[in-house]
């Protein structure tokens, strides 16, 4: 349910920017997906298919996910550390003074367009 | 003559969300200049969202003008509900099996509330603590209840949903007793998430520390008003 939400607004940007390249058909559409942005990427596969299919523009369209890692910074020792394993806790220091450089992105990176030359 | 297929890449790099946090930030804006408060409440399902309120509007609905907008994916038992409660107005909004509610939903809630005669809007949200945590509604704060039986751990578990909200309020303790629920452990999760957030312990049922949610949610629509 979360992830159909999601697709649905993937959607409407991807529409709106082919719109504005003057685009008629998008053949793929590639997403950057952080490890711990809480998106389940087969899910957010499934509704893709079966909402893009219902739309011409997108009929076909095939969605690629970019994983983008977690990784959290911390600020008692300035280090960076993989987030999935550790969480908030730094695993050098025992901080808990930690913040989340990158890895809940849900960004769309580009479309891809086959053009007939 | 051939005909090939040669793909052309169009960069984009947009989040998804950032159209929603534009929205989200005009539509404060918007309730800024007509002097209203949006509280977003937030919880799982089943936390005591509905009797927190009616029991938060009795304690503050001689002092300000209050409505209610009640998000479910169907039925409207919570809106109808509050309104035979406490007697003040409250629209029902669908979100049509979407999980959470956006800011382009929300101002859509309020353009059924007359925003004149209001100085507080409480949006009860779907009862999730997943997808609401990512969409900004436009509201001024952020609160979540997390009841007694869910467990002291939620925090660990929700992360986005804790860091994003302003006051967390404990409902139902009441049954401390019988759970293994500590509160300093909990509050302790909390602010790992949100050191700045308040938490304020209640038994929605008993009335016990409601007046301590009423207090701070009606200094902080008289702030809202004045600044």
């Amino acid at each position: 349910m979360h992830e159909l939400g999601i697709v649905f607004y993937i959607i409407r940007d991807v529409k709106e920017a082919a719109e504005a390249h003057h685009v008629e058909h998008v053949s793929g559409v590639v997403m950057n997906i952080g490890e711990v942005s809480t998106i389940v990427p087969e899910y957010l596969l499934d509704c893709w298919r079966w909402a893009a299919d219902k739309e011409d523009m997108l009929r076909g369209c095939e969605l690629k996910i970019n994983t983008i890692p977690a990784v959290t910074r911390c600020d008692g020792c300035g280090r960076d550390y993989e987030t999935v394993p550790h969480g908030k806790i730094c695993p050098y220091c025992n901080s808990p003074n930690t913040w989340l450089l990158h890895g809940n992105e849900v960004e769309i990176k580009e479309i891809e367009v086959k053009d007939n030359i | 003559m051939f005909i090939m297929d040669e793909i052309r890449v169009i960069e984009i790099k947009k989040s998804i969300f950032a159209d929603n946090d534009k929205d989200a930030d005009a539509l404060r804006q918007e309730l800024k200049q007509k002097g209203v408060y949006l509280l977003n409440l937030m919880s799982a399902p089943g936390s005591g969202k509905t009797t927190t309120l009616i029991q938060t509007i009795n304690r503050l609905k001689d002092k300000i003008r209050i409505a209610v907008m009640e998000a479910d994916i169907d039925s409207d038992v919570d809106a109808v509900k509050i309104q035979e409660a406490t007697g003040i107005p409250s629209i029902q909004l669908h979100t049509g099996g979407m999980c959470h509610l956006d800011a382009e939903m929300t101002r859509q809630g309020l353009d059924n509330i007359a925003l004149g005669e209001a100085d507080l809007v409480i949006l009860e949200n779907v009862g999730n603590l997943v997808c609401p945590a990512e969409f900004d509604t436009g509201a001024v704060r952020n609160a979540m209840i997390l009841s007694v039986p869910e467990g002291d751990d939620k925090p660990l578990k929700y992360p986005l949903m804790f860091s994003v909200c302003d006051t967390v309020i404990v409902n139902k303790t009441d049954v401390l007793p019988y759970f293994d629920f500590d509160l300093e452990k909990c509050k302790a999760y909390v602010h790992m998430r949100n050191p700045r957030a308040r938490v304020i312990p209640i038994c929605a049922k008993t009335g016990e520390g409601v007046d301590v949610f009423a207090d701070w949610l009606l200094q902080e629509v008289k702030q809202w008003k004045q600044s």
